[in-house]
């Protein structure tokens, strides 16, 4: 960005509840259904039907805000949001404004020099979702699936303290990281679980006064979110410089065209007289529920990487990609529940031939192939010197096929690996015996020789010598003769 | 008048209402009436009164996170004017 221009980004998430039925009605949640086939008389707001709060809708909103300092509000009320448009039945949004149910709180993230920065959260609050439109497929129709209609969601508003597009996705991908930790959202961005609205302004650098901001919807990628707020800052700066004004506005990201336009259709509805839900009384959360929700809490990505680096002894970047998902930090501490001579090598592996298998198969690491366990017994067989490392490569890629647990793969292929030194000075022996010239060389002062006898040694041992004391055998019988 | 000509329009476009430029004096007038009227209770000092959410001194009743409601979509369905595929079919609409 250009020196005398600050960019401010304050972003909204919307983020998924990850409960069974919907915040005010007993329908399914469940993803990817046949249309309209869970959506009952509360989310198509019939009339005469009343909403009833779901208390897990409420107990995640509440373990958010422990997790990130907040204050859980005693009494948080519920508001109609009202605007019209064919997915939303009702005629108004359940949401929550003047009262909502998380206030304040801070996320801890890196800024552009990777220097700690301490985000401001405004505000979280609980509300319902609306329905699906297609504009394709149904000729001069929009098709209305009301699935989704009343599935609970918490909104996370930022104070607009983000000053790069890439401190709004180091922010999005620690939120993203810290709701799936909780537990309280799969944060499916695919599935539209996990999504945000960029506000985004520009101003003189050095100006108080805040510019004038536009607002950037339904961000559902990591990469898109990127884009679309530098293309904005773009638009922004260059129109100042011409003279113009920015207006404020909702505008969409096309990722086609790599572009944002104004969605003007969307300005006269910007006023959508709140006011409080008279179908819902005030929610009021005792303290006894905060200090059960605060003794559920799990460690938190921040203190899982720093008691890694300490516990452990890890890179902190090993740390941080190890901690990214409470599964894959999960599975590397039950590796080393189960062998923890070396903590370091479990981390290599789980990061190295176990990431890259998962990658390759396209699989999570809750459908690994190879459980926690049995990664462990290979270790031990690598540490213990039964099998080298490279040799450990074949024996993860058997277990990896199903052809059962380290020791099996090792017996049943005979990739014990040798130690028994008489058996290695035999090999070594024929070596050299088959390669008089090279001996030659190499006691004339080519020490960079040694490394074509190991290759020979590892050859003719089908890769089982220790490569150690193969090392030292072929160093000593070399000098000697 | 408390009320103006655009602000009624205004609440009336909120509101999805079509409202002739005929009427629109009429309801000005109907309305400001009705605004007025309410607007006598600024005259109770409420400077140390909580905002009151419901009149009701009680708190939310909260279900447990079950799923009770079955597929009934055919029954639903059966006033809607336009079906497919199980989509309600409305206008296009379209950014």
């Amino acid at each position: 960005m250009s020196g005398q221009w600050e960019v401010v980004i304050g972003l909204e998430i919307h983020a998924q509840l990850a409960t069974h039925s919907k915040i005010f009605s007993g329908a399914s949640t469940q993803y990817g259904a046949e249309a309209n086939t869970q959506a009952c008389l509360v989310d198509l707001g019939y009339p005469g039907v009343l909403p009833v709060l779901n208390f897990e809708a409420v107990r995640m909103a509440a373990t958010f805000g422990l997790a990130i300092g907040a204050t859980v509000a005693p009494r948080s009320v519920f508001a109609r949001k009202n605007y019209f448009y064919p997915d939303l039945p009702k005629g108004y949004q359940i949401s929550q404004f003047e009262l909502p149910i998380v206030i304040g709180g801070t996320l801890l993230i890196k800024d552009d020099d990777g220097n700690d920065k301490v985000v401001n959260v405004t505000r979280a609050h609980l509300e319902e979702d609306a329905g699906k439109s297609t504009h394709e497929g149904f000729d001069q129709y929009s098709g209305i699936d009301l699935n989704r209609a009343g599935t609970p969601l918490l909104e996370i508003v930022s104070e607009p303290e983000l000053s790069s597009a890439k401190e709004a996705v180091a922010y999005m991908r620690k939120m993203h990281t810290l709701v799936r930790y909780l537990g309280i959202s799969d944060g499916n961005m695919q599935e539209g679980s996990f999504r945000c609205d960029a506000n985004v302004s520009v101003r003189p650098r050095g100006q108080q006064e805040l510019g004038t901001r536009t607002e950037l919807k339904n961000l559902n990628s990591f990469r898109f979110i990127e884009k679309a707020i530098n293309i904005e800052v773009e638009r922004q700066i260059e129109l100042i410089e011409d003279g113009g004004k920015v207006i404020q506005e909702t505008r969409l990201y096309d990722s086609d065209k790599d572009e944002t336009r104004s969605m003007r259709s969307k300005e006269e509805a910007n006023d959508y007289r709140y006011f409080p839900d008279p179908d819902l009384l005030p929610v009021e959360i005792t303290e006894e529920f905060i200090d059960a929700v605060r003794q559920k809490l799990p460690e938190l990505p921040d203190a899982k990487q720093a008691r890694f680096i300490t516990q452990f002894e890890l890179k902190a970047a090993d740390a941080e990609i190890l901690t990214a998902s409470r599964a894959l930090a999960d599975y590397y501490e039950a590796t080393v529940a189960a062998f923890d001579a070396d903590p370091r090598l479990n981390a290599n592996w789980v990061l190295g031939d176990l990431s890259a298998a998962l990658n390759r198969d396209g699989l999570d690491i809750v459908q690994s192939k190879v459980s926690a366990e049995s990664l462990a017994g290979m270790l031990l067989r690598i540490k213990d010197n039964t099998i080298s490392g490279k040799i450990g490569k074949d024996v993860f890629e058997a277990m990896w096929a199903g052809e059962g647990s380290a020791d099996t793969v090792i017996d049943a292929k005979g990739l014990k690996q040798i130690t028994d030194t008489s058996a290695i000075e035999s090999i070594v022996d024929e070596v050299i015996a088959a390669n008089p010239e090279q001996a030659a060389d190499f006691r004339a002062g080519k020490d960079k020789l040694i490394g074509f006898f190991v290759g020979q040694v590892m050859q003719k041992s089908r890769g089982k010598a220790n490569p150690g004391q193969v090392n030292q055998i072929l160093k000593q019988k070399l000098s000697q003769d | 008048m408390s009320l103006t000509k655009d602000q009624v329009q205004h609440i009336a476009t909120l509101a999805r209402l079509q409202v002739a430029d005929a009427e629109l004096v009429e309801l000005v007038d109907k309305l400001s009436k009705i605004v007025d009227f309410v607007d006598q209770l600024q005259a109770v000092p409420t400077d140390n009164v909580t905002p009151m959410a419901h009149p009701l001194h009680m708190v939310q009743r909260l279900r447990p996170d079950e799923v009770t409601e079955r597929n009934d979509r055919d029954h639903y369905q059966q006033n809607a004017l336009e079906l497919r595929d199980g989509h309600y079919l409305v206008p296009k609409v379209i950014e």
